[in-house]
């Protein structure tokens, strides 16, 4: 028996901030002291505070030791692992109190977390079955193949209140009854995991996928169970190697293990799941487009009707869930529906992972219970805005979302209520922004992403996200009029109205909700000509106060545009026509004489 | 798998592993002295041994961990038992075999071995 074991986040943020290196040198040195057959490494997937990765937990203390580094591990091993004193100098300071080391679970970031998607991600090795196993893994697929009938697990999915994690919010279990009822003699049916997870600053499925990818098969079984299907497919991003290389290694081991294949349980039941990679492209994360792709094609939308549970996959009825609405099924069925419903909201039921990423401390993955408010996810759990700064917006849903302004800071997040206020769910991606930020920038950033991401199919779509494009462009370069901005809501309706697919239907929210909330940001763009922010360069000027100027010659020698005239000890003056606004003299004036407006 | 009961099997026996990553009130704590002093007196073997019996004799809610020097070197290897709600109580110059001792009528029968307490 280990009686000690060393957890190393192997998820993507903390191997790229080198945890391989770090689980090396472990080794090592567990072998050099002679405690590798007491002291087990263990490899996770994330554990959700991946702005201070390399992260590394010791069990059975619980200690947490962040951004650790390979020197660091020698110590780590003599001191904590072969004499039982804790290195506190390395571990995660918020846990360190006056009376010693507090429990990771007592830390702001975890202690209003509510983990069920997420439950086994930092907890377990997700390349041994073993251990999903040992934590109640593929109890729920035996329960489903034993004890229920189809119609049975279809009802607690409805009951439980779980809605699709994907974004829109449908209602998981009647898409379920939807796929087993509408075409009572189908031959053949499929079950489709949507892992092609594209928003930016999203990554809450590839943290399950990599850290728990067991979760993700059993679900699809039971859905196959559920609905009557025998084979399903996964859809994952290609640029997520990790994710696939061990959702591979888990498919492998669930099939020697007899938990995929044929006759599951000695029931009868026959499921298998194959691994599909898509190249990366946007609008393959859309049903149709992402079915489309799954046959071989180029990963175009279709029109809907007919919707997926009809004619989806093959032509076949076909479910088609997102990854993190499957983490939580077995736990659904292992706990039951009263107990999924008992959290979160009225009409939004359960918990929500969410993205951290943007002007916020605490960059990572989080899990809260519907109906928590964006203060308590920003302020309490991601520890806040860096330097002081004030929260002015944060976007959600990505680039198919809206932006959540402070006036609703205090608004319960769920469906409904996002959606009330000009935002959505989306996969949960949630990106801070604070008052530096230029909100028609951001919305611009959003369209350039959707005109590069337009699969071209249909021309409101591919040509209308291109003029709205140009026209925000316009608006930051200050040649914008006021009837342009009448333009532009116009545009964006039409959009909406008329595209193919969710892509474009969703690709002018950025705009409208930036606009909503932020109309006077807009009108200094194009009436006055100044970005309140100091972001739109073509809006700004670089100054230097004389006053403050000690003519130390440094940011004229550093303009790479030889824009800065001035002789030694007086004061110097930036030229505006050669001036390229790169910002390199603020950055190295040591006065602060240097600003911008 | 055929059988429900060959998946309850692996959980159960992966279940002790596994286990010892949930931070929990309810566990049985059994700490031994692993300082320089501990060490010299030969707490390994005995670290060893409880870790090695609580996972033969199969105890759940047991967690065997390790210390720094409490400062009664003379007494090494010293074994803390603690549990949940009751008083702590002090082994003193514990050998394995004393170790499987305590596994047997302490953690098991719940009677503490008062020969080897300290006194």
């Amino acid at each position: 028996m280990y009686r000690s074991h060393v957890l190393v986040c192997g998820g993507t943020g903390c191997t790229s901030s080198g945890s391989q290196k770090i689980i090396d040198t472990l080794h090592e040195e567990i072998d050099k002291n002679g405690l590798s057959s007491e002291v087990q490494v263990v490899k996770t997937g994330c554990f959700g505070l991946c702005a201070l990765g390399p992260i590394m937990i010791i069990y059975p203390e619980g200690t947490f030791y962040s951004m650790v580094k390979p020197e660091d591990i020698p110590e780590i091993v003599e001191e904590h692992l072969l004499k039982g004193r804790i290195v506190s100098r390395l571990v995660y300071k918020e846990t360190v109190t006056e009376n010693g080391i507090k429990s990771l679970n007592d830390t702001n970031f975890y202690k209003k977390q509510h983990r069920v998607a997420l439950r086994n991600c930092g907890v377990i090795n997700p390349e041994n079955i073993e251990e999903y196993i040992g934590t109640g893994g593929y109890e729920a697929l035996g329960k489903v193949l034993t004890e229920m009938t189809p119609e049975e697990v279809i009802q607690v999915v409805l009951d439980s209140g779980l809605r699709g994690r994907g974004g829109a919010g449908f209602p998981t279990g009647r898409k379920w009854m939807l796929a087993r009822n509408i075409v009572p003699d189908a031959d053949q049916k499929y079950v489709c995991c949507n892992a092609d997870e594209g928003d930016p600053g999203a990554f809450m499925d590839r943290s399950v996928l990599e850290g728990d990818p067991h979760v993700v098969l059993e679900a699809m079984a039971i859905a196959g169970y559920a609905i009557g299907a025998n084979q399903g497919y996964i859809y994952v991003r290609a640029e997520y190697p990790i994710a696939v290389k061990r959702l591979q290694i888990a498919i492998d081991q669930a099939r020697e293990y007899g938990l995929l294949g044929k006759d599951i349980f000695g029931t009868g039941f026959d499921f298998d799941i194959g691994l599909r990679l898509g190249a990366g492209a946007f609008v393959c994360g859309e049903e149709t487009a992402l079915m489309t792709s799954i046959e071989g094609n180029r990963g175009e939308p279709r029109p809907r009707p007919p919707f997926p549970a009809e004619k989806g996959l093959f032509q076949k009825p076909s479910v088609l869930n997102n990854v993190e609405t499957y983490a939580n099924i077995p736990q659904i069925i292992l706990n039951g529906a009263e107990w999924f419903a008992s959290m979160g909201t009225e009409k939004s039921k359960g918990t929500k992972v969410f993205a951290l990423g943007g002007k916020i401390n605490n960059t990572g993955l989080v899990e809260v219970p519907m109906g928590t408010t964006l203060r308590t996810v920003i302020e309490e759990i991601g520890g806040g805005i860096p330097n002081g700064k004030k929260f002015k917006a944060a976007q959600t849903g990505g680039p198919s979302g809206g932006c959540i302004p402070a006036e609703h800071y205090d608004i319960p997040i769920d469906y409904d209520n996002l959606i009330s206020i000009g935002s959505m769910m989306g996969s949960g991606g949630l990106i801070v922004m604070d008052e530096d930020n230029c909100m028609v920038d951001i919305a611009k950033f959003f369209l350039q992403f959707t005109v590069d991401e337009s699969c071209g199919k249909c021309t409101p779509c591919r040509v209308g996200t291109k003029r709205l494009y140009e026209m925000l462009d316009k608006i930051t370069k200050g040649t914008a009029t006021l009837e342009d901005l009448d333009k532009i809501e116009k545009l964006c309706y039409y959009i909406k109205d008329n595209s193919l697919c969710g892509l474009g239907q969703t690709a002018p929210n950025p705009v409208l909700s930036t606009l909503r909330y932020f109309k006077d940001e807009y009108i200094a763009h194009v009436v006055d000509k100044k970005c309140p922010a100091g972001v739109c360069k073509s809006l700004l000027q670089y100054y230097i106060d004389a006053d403050k100027c000690r003519g130390c010659t440094l940011c004229a020698r550093q303009c790479p545009a030889n824009a800065i005239e001035g002789t030694v000890k007086n004061p110097h003056v930036i030229d505006p026509d050669k001036c390229i606004k790169c910002g390199a003299c603020i950055e190295k004036c040591k006065f602060g004489a240097i600003f911008k407006k | 798998m055929k059988s429900l009961e060959e998946l309850k099997a692996i959980r159960e026996r992966m279940q002790g592993q596994v286990g010892l990553r949930e931070e929990d009130d309810t566990v049985t704590r059994v700490v031994v002295g692993m300082a320089t002093c501990g060490i010299a007196a030969g707490a390994r073997p005995v670290l060893t041994a409880f870790a090695e019996g609580v996972q033969e004799k199969g105890i759940k809610n047991v967690m065997v961990t390790q210390t720094g020097c409490i400062g009664l070197c003379k007494y090494e290897p010293i074994v803390e038992v603690i549990q949940p709600g009751k008083e702590k109580v002090t082994y003193i110059k514990v050998t394995p075999e004393k170790a499987k001792e305590i596994i047997d009528q302490h953690l098991i029968r719940g009677q503490v071995v008062s020969e080897y307490t300290i006194k």
